[in-house]
Parts: structure tokens; sequence; C-alpha cells
């Protein structure tokens, strides 16, 4: 059973009672998680676990070590207690210890959503159901994952702060394949809630994808407009999000290092229409109120019209540099336009449709440069409409240049869990061509 | 909420201060290496296996599965976090109405795992109304009550905190007395005590160490606010506290620079990172076009396993892999033709769960199937693929390979990469010897960046250091280098592997794949080898 916030207080305190450290954090967490995996038109595994987390940071001066274990009984907590202690004794100074916080105020988020809770066995055979089914019928073969979770987490620490959520979540993506092997579709979605999850429809966008990407014609690699769906683009705006650090800049380590020893803070980098914020409020992708190290988090503007608003700071480097600490974003919402995914492949002459990427890695952190390759669905287009299927490129592009280069701006989706517009965006560098489908 | 943990299974601190091997050693961390009695985990896993019959399965496995884990890291010759972590519970996978189920729980209680069985027969049989063929298990023997450790001369989690927080400092110093601007140094232990039964009649109790270090060096250049990182030219290895003597015997001359083999000397390898990424940082950078690749092991490990561990996995041949990691160009129609050149004929493949070292080893898979050895190239030919015992019928196996695991208790377990090395090549050649040979060329040392399409066709790699081959000679450092090929074109285009002296492993603690994602340790051993006529990339861009 899922701890509440005043069983989970109580917890929290008792650790604390055992704890002999000048400071002691303590974090603690549990939950239930359920999923199931289909392929080939058929359930392969399915299954439930439960778990729970008890970690504890103790610290002597500016001395800390942590410890952890899965389980909250008595003889568990003195177990990890006293484990934390002596790791922190042993260890020697860090200077870039930082003292834990004080209480915290920390806005309320709306994260957990009774029918995810309830989700179950045969909601998710009903799922894969309405994949496999229609999968056989059309001669299609599908592969899936639906997984749902019900957690809770709650930290607290030996100067007062204290902080308890509890969340839902739940993901479903299927790809779907033509038996003869040369078209592929995806499509994916996750909720907080359940019951706004539509499975089945999501299998329809696959089925129809895969269909309309048989036999694909090869195109040339090189700079191209592109429109991407979502799907396609959430992973590398999420990378640069994640890049967003003052301290890698100041220390020019970072693609917003700049000469001379500054960083391209306040710099237009990105399409003026482009604003890009993180809110653990916004209902509709709701976050955790509270970063790892207990700092609330608020809406913050991370680009502001294109332009690079804020920087993450951690608490040693913002008292280092006399600022204030910022945490970094967690979901983000990107905003800037309006346009229908259909608008914006009306209004494109000649391009490619990108309607997922894959295996996206780091090749140049000085330039953000990324590689990675299209997947499951690529199309010509051509006077404004999907002409056919073309084949899989490689590309070598870095989200800023991507973000720079943008035309137009789509409505946002929650994609993965962020909210990211469909887009249209000129010169995306394609360098190879892949057989894969 | 009621959870009994390993403590009712120990005798607590007064065992622990009787076993001598843990002496001097902190009372904790002395608990925690102490095994779990096997007769308790016995009870509990029998307790699963029960239950699961009784509700209808026909056929059970029980994981009691204890992981341990110590990490320590570096920032700039300054400790700044060490670590230790435990997790403990049980996995119960059934087939029932000829579907699997799988549950898991932290509640080790016999009420507790036979809740969990029964939950996951329930979920079988859910399942089963959408199942077109029932599951068919090759056979294996009931091997009894068996054991398996890895070999290590010293246990990591026995030697002193001190000492390795002296080893990341002394090596971090090395680093900044060498010019580094900044140095992130770490260390990672970890131990599995696994226990495995099955209602084949097996009960396997394994101890598995790994350990992987850490090291990146960077320099930056203020005026320009360019900066180059050079990261370690180690490998994650199955060793024990030994790898870290950095003794001589594991040290590998050649050309360009120094590497590891079966010991790492970090404090060199960290003093030496730092002339590294200064000759990167002022390096030419690289003119596209197609040249001759001598590959060090330190790099070539990497794209093995990409292209050649991951294409041959039976699972995603099959398509179970379709919606994450994808499917695999050397599909089954190639492997019955026995005539599809995977790579040149001097190319051979061999897959084994039995290395020395390696990070796949063990002695029964998840499944309680021995592990073992096999071919899946043989010169040049696709032969073979990685089986589990669901899958070995599919290829007319009357065994599995011995390839299933699972990252965790709480992870159904499923077919994983075993160690896929290239086999050393049979003429005696030397790395030196291979550069002399190389008219225009570069010879690419240590892992980075890599990426590759979901059947394994197109891939992209770059690596830690370039060094320009002319005339046969190294004649300087390149940067902004990546190769781009095909896989069937680029292992036919492997015209010298350099012999069994020059015989090293790479790899990987988190090789990702399946849903929810798992991660797998897995290890690849190569030589230096020649690749013809690869397209290089130049990756320079400006923002």
């Amino acid at each position: 059973m899922p701890l509440d916030e005043r069983e989970a207080r109580a917890l929290i305190e008792k650790v604390l009672g055992r704890s002999k450290a000048e400071h002691c954090e303590v974090s603690i967490s549990g939950g239930r998680t359920g999923n199931v995996r289909f392929a080939r038109n058929t359930v392969s595994t399915s299954g439930v676990t439960e778990n729970t987390s008890l970690r504890v940071t103790s610290s002597y001066g500016k001395k800390s070590g942590s410890a952890s274990a899965n389980a909250f009984d008595d003889d568990t907590i003195a177990s990890v207690v006293t484990r934390s202690e002596e790791l922190a004794q042993l260890m020697p100074e860090d200077p870039e210890w930082m003292p834990p916080l004080g209480p915290q105020e920390y806005s309320p988020t709306t994260e957990w959503f009774e029918p995810t809770s309830r989700y179950g066995a045969a909601e998710r055979a009903a799922a894969a159901a309405g994949s496999v089914l229609p999968s056989r019928e059309k001669k299609l073969i599908t592969a899936g994952f639906l997984s749902h979770s019900d957690g809770w987490n709650a930290q607290g620490n030996s100067s007062g702060l204290f902080g308890w959520r509890r969340a839902t979540g739940i993901d479903f993506s299927v790809t779907s394949r033509t038996e003869d092997g040369t078209g592929s579709g995806y499509a994916a979605r996750d909720e907080h809630d359940a019951s706004q999850l539509d499975a089945d429809a999501a299998s329809r966008i696959a089925m129809e994808k895969a269909e309309a990407s048989r036999s694909p014609r090869a195109w040339e690699p090189g700079k191209y407009t592109v429109v991407l769906e979502p799907d396609a683009s959430v992973e590398l705006i999420g990378n640069m999000m994640f890049s967003m650090d003052l301290r890698r800049a100041e220390e020019g380590r970072s693609f917003l290092a700049a000469p001379g020893g500054k960083t391209r803070m306040g710099e237009q980098l990105l399409d003026p229409r482009i604003t890009i914020v993180s809110d653990p409020a916004d209902p509709r992708t709701p976050s955790s109120p509270w970063d790892g190290s207990g700092q609330p988090r608020e809406r913050t503007v991370w680009f502001d019209k294109g332009v690079v608003a804020n920087l993450a700071c951690s608490r040693y480097w913002a008292e280092k540099t006399g600022r204030e600490p910022l945490p970094g974003p967690g979901r983000i919402q990107m905003t800037g336009g309006s346009a229908s995914l259909e608008e914006l492949i009306k209004g494109t002459e000649r391009g490619v449709l990108v309607t997922r990427m894959w295996y996206i890695r780091s090749v140049d952190p000085q330039t953000l440069l990324y590689t990675g390759l299209t997947r499951d669905g690529t199309f010509a287009i051509e006077n404004g409409r999907i002409a056919y299927a073309i084949k899989n490129f490689r590309f070598n592009e870095s989200p800023v240049a991507m973000l720079a280069n943008v035309e137009e701006l789509g409505t946002p989706l929650r994609r993965s869990g962020h909210l990211i517009p469909p887009m249209r965006v000129k010169d995306f560098t394609f360098t190879s061509l892949s057989d894969a489908v | 909420m009621r959870r009994r943990n390993f403590l009712q299974y120990t005798s607590g601190a007064a065992a622990v201060a009787a076993l001598p091997s843990f002496r001097g050693l902190d009372a904790e961390i002395a608990r925690a290496l102490t095994p779990i009695p096997s007769a308790d985990r016995k009870a509990l896993a029998d307790a699963a296996l029960t239950a699961a019959k009784s509700a209808g399965a026909t056929y059970a496995d029980a994981r009691l599965n204890r992981y341990l884990s110590q990490s320590m890291s570096a920032r700039d010759g300054r400790i700044s976090s060490v670590s230790n972590s435990e997790s403990y519970g049980c996995g119960v996978r059934v087939i029932a109405s000829g579907t699997w189920g799988f549950a898991a729980t932290n509640d080790l209680t016999p009420e507790g795992v036979a809740r969990a069985a029964r939950e996951a027969v329930a979920i079988a049989k859910a399942n089963a109304r959408l199942q077109t063929e029932p599951v068919q298990l090759a056979p294996v023997p009931g091997y009894g009550e068996v054991s398996w450790k890895t070999p290590i001369e010293k246990n990591p989690f026995e030697v002193p905190l001190s000492e390795k927080a002296d080893l990341l400092t002394a090596a971090s110093a090395a680093a900044l007395g060498a010019g580094a601007r900044f140095v992130n140094a770490s260390l990672r232990f970890v131990n599995e005590q696994r226990y495995f039964a099955s209602t084949e009649g097996t009960y396997a109790e394994q101890d598995i160490h790994r350990q992987i270090p850490g090291l990146n060096v960077t320099v930056t250049d203020s005026a320009t606010g360019r900066f180059q990182s050079r990261s370690e030219l180690s490998a994650p290895m199955g060793m024990g506290w030994e790898y870290l003597s950095g003794r001589p015997a594991g040290k590998v001359a050649g050309p360009g620079t120094s590497k590891y083999g079966t010991f790492y000397d970090m404090i060199e390898d960290a003093g030496r990172a730092p002339e590294h990424a200064k000759e990167k940082l002022a390096a030419r950078s690289v003119t596209p076009g197609k040249y001759t690749l001598v590959l060090d092991p330190s790099h070539l490990w990497l794209t093995i396993h990409e292209s050649v561990g991951h294409p041959t996995e039976l699972d995603r041949v099959l398509g179970y892999e379709a919606n994450y990691a994808g499917t695999s160009f050397a599909t089954l129609d190639k492997w019955k033709s026995k005539s599809f050149n995977y790579g040149s004929p001097i190319v051979n493949f061999v897959a084994d769960r039995t290395q020395p070292h390696s990070l796949a080893a063990a002695g029964w898979d998840d499944e309680g199937v021995k592990c073992k050895e096999w071919m899946l190239v043989k010169d040049g030919i696709l032969v073979d693929y990685q089986t589990i015992r669901d899958q070995a019928h599919v290829l007319g196996k009357k065994e599995s390979d011995g390839c299933c695991h699972a990252d965790d208790w709480a992870s159904v377990q499923f077919q994983r990469m075993p160690n896929v090395s290239l086999q050393a090549g049979k003429t005696p050649m030397t790395p030196e010897e291979m550069v002399s040979g190389v008219d225009n060329g570069i010879y690419i040392v240590g892992d980075s960046s890599y990426s590759i399409d979901q059947q394994r066709y197109n891939f992209q790699f770059s690596g830690q250091l370039f060094y320009e081959i002319k005339g046969g000679k190294i004649t300087g450092m390149l940067r902004d280098v990546a190769y781009q090929a095909n896989t069937q074109q680029f292992w036919n285009s492997c015209s010298a592997i350099c012999d069994r002296r020059d015989y090293r492993m790479g790899g990987s603690f988190n090789d990702g794949k399946g849903e929810p994602g798992q991660v797998s340790p897995v290890s690849h051993g190569c030589s230096t080898s020649r690749f013809d006529d690869i397209t290089v990339i130049n990756t320079a861009r400006k923002l």
C-alpha cells in the first residue's frame, strides 16, 4: 500500500530519529508498476512489480555519504543510516558540499489519477488486443508496449524540509509493420490519467503509417526542408534543454560558452517565435514540484522568443558566483504556433516528413551536434502533399540550428511527457541513406 | 508496511565479526557481504514455485537476488560523492495456459512470494486469449544445487574506501598536473548475489562481480570558447580490485599511445589524457573522404557490439523488439542460405558467456541453462544466432544457448547478448606492422559517439583519438572524425586482423534493450583490425 503524506512524514521522522550525523537527508519512495508487451501479433511478456526505496545521506561538516536499500523495517532503517554515517566519516571533505535546505514551500501539482491507479491485467490485455486483433485482420504485424505506474515519493531532512507527492502515469507505444517488411509505422501516447489514453487510436495511426510507408524510394542525402512530427523532435529538444547549465557555460565547456569566458545568455539562438518554459503545475504535463536537492521548481522561461533567458544553476555555483540557484527543467512546454500538421505539409513545396527519430547520440558537445536516424515512416512531400514513402536517412544536426531554422510551428502536443509542436524546418542535414525499414 | 528483509537471513553483526576475511571492515559493509544462507533462499524459492504450480502454472522459475553497488566519484581532485546501494527481492516467472506471466516483490516472506507467484499466473491467464501458439521450451537438465563465482583476486567491496579515494585523488592530480582544466574520475563496483530456482529442478547460486572505472579530462581555450575532452582508455571488467592495480602486464605498447589490457593504470591514463585533449584542440580538422581505418580494440568493441552483437539476437530477428530496439537485417533466410557473407573470409565471431574477466560471464543463465561458447559467423558466413529456451525450436536447435538474463529481481528475464568477440587473426601481425602497411588512413583509439539504425545496416561511430596515417607512418592527430558504413560492407572490407598477442576486451555496463528498458553487461574482444575504403565525415559545425 502507498504511504500517504502523514505516514511518509512519520517514517522520515523515524529515520531522522536514528541519525547521529550533523545533517541527515532522507528520501523514500514506493509504488507498483504493471506492463504488457506484445509482438508478432500476440502477447510476449507481461508483469507487475512492487518495490520500495529508502535512501539516506549523512553529513559531518563537509563530509557526506549515502546508502540505500529497498525496505522500511526497523533493521533496514538502522542499517542504512549506519552505513551512510560510516561512509561519511571515512570521506574527505567536499569543498562543494552544501548544507541541506530548510523548510520549503512547494506549489501544488495534480499528478495522481484514480483510473491509472486501478489499471490492471484486464485493461492491459484490452489495450494489447486493440492492436493485435486489427493487425491480424489487416495482415500487418504489430509490436507494442503499455506500462502504467502508481508511485509516491517523499523527502525530508534534519533541517525541517519535507515534501510528499504521489503520481500516476501510463505510456503506450506501438509499431506496425507490413508482412513483406517494406513498411513500418509508429505511434506513442502518454498521460497521467489512463482515462485520457486512447490506445486504439494510436494503434490505428501506426497501421495507417505502416501501409503508407511500403516500398520507399531513395532520395539522395543532403539538406532538406523537413516537417517534424513531435515524436521526431522531442528527444533532440530535450537534449538541448537538459544541457542548459550555467556552470558548464561559464567554465567554457558547453554549447552556451562564448569566447573570453562569457556565456551566450541573452543571445537570440532560436527563431523568435519559439518560447520554451518548464512549469510543474501545467495541467497538460504536470511534474515534480521539487528537484533532487529539494529546491522548489517554479515556472521558468528558458528561451523567451528565441533568446536564452535562463540557465540552471546549482546551489553551490549560485553561492560561489553570488546568484540565485535555479533548478533545471522538468517537463517542458514549447510554444510558438498554431498550424496543424496538415497545414505544415500543405505549406511545403518539397520536403521530408519525419515521423520518428531513433538512436540519437551526441557527436560534438561544442555545437550540440547529434546524429541519429529517421524511422517508421519517412515521406516525400511534393507540392503541399505527401507524395510517397522514402527511405530512412541518417542525420547529423544540432537542435540549436534546427530551432533557428524553423519556418513554421504548429499546435503543441504531449509527447514523452513534454509539450512539443509539429514544425517545418529548412536546411536539415541528412548525411547518408539507411536500408532499414 | 510490514517488510522483512535480508537481516532475517543473516546472523547479524556477531556472525560477521567471526568471518576473518572481513576483519577491519565497517560492520555494515561486512554484513552486506555475508552470503544469505542458501537454505533460506531455497525455502522461499520453493514457496514461490509451489504456489505457481498450485495456481495452474506448467513451468515456473523464481529469482531471489541481492544486488550491491558501491560508487565513488571525484571532481577536479576532490571526492564529491560516495554511495552504497542494496536491493533484494524476488521475481517469479510462470507459464500458464501456454503464456508467460511475471510478478516481482520485495515482500520476502513465504506469503509474499507466493502472492507474487499467483499474480504471475493470473496475468498469464489474462493474456492467454491473445496467444496464437503456446510457449515451447527447449529441454534443459535439472542440475540440482549448483554454484558459480566470478574468479577474482580481491573483492572490491573489501577494499577500504580510503584506498579508493586515494586512487581517484591521485589520478585527478595527475591530470590536473598535466594541464587539465577539469577532471572527473569515478569507480563503480557491482556484486550480484543471485539465486535461481525452477520447476526443472535447478537451484543455482551465483556470486557475480564487475566494475567500471571512469575518467573524463577536459581542456578549454577561453580565447575561442572551444574545448576538448578525453575519456578513459580502460574497459569495464568482470574482475576484482586487481584490475585497478596498474600491473605492467596490463600495458599494451603500440602506435600512438599506450593502451590497457587486463590491468588498468588509471593514474598513468589520467596523466596522459590532458596532452591528448590539447592535441585534439590543436589538431587539423579531417578532410572528408574514403580512408583505410585501423581500429584499436578500445574502439572496435563498440562497433562489434552494435553491428554484430545486436543483429544476431534472435528475438530481434523474429520481431519481438520491433517496437523499441528494432529488428535485424540478418534475417532467417540469410542464415538458412549458409552463404550470407556477413564479413570477409578472415572474419570469425564467437559468442560466449564463459570468457574469463568478461562482463557476461556466468555459470548458468537466468533460466537455468549452463553457459557455453558457440560460433555466430564462421569464415565470414552467418552460421547462428543467440537463443533462449523459448526460441531454440525456431532454429531447430535441441538446446538454448544460455542467453536469458534480467537486470534485476524486479525485471523479467529475456534474451540478452552474450559476449560477442572477433577472433584474433591467424597470421602473425602487430598493430605497428598493420599501420606500416597503410598509405592513407586513420588509426582510431577509444570509443565515443555511436549510432546505428533499427535493423543494424547504417552506422556512425566516432572515437577518442584519431591519428592520421600517411605512407605507413602516424603523422599527427586529427579532429572532427566520424565514420559511416553499412554493416555488411564494413565487415567485408576487413582486410587484416592482428594476432592473439593484441587481443583485448572492451565492453558496456549498460547495454539497453527491452520494454520496460533493461540494461545488461557485455564484453567484446578483438585485436586491432584494418578496414579499407570507409567513408569518413567531418563533424565540425558553427552555431
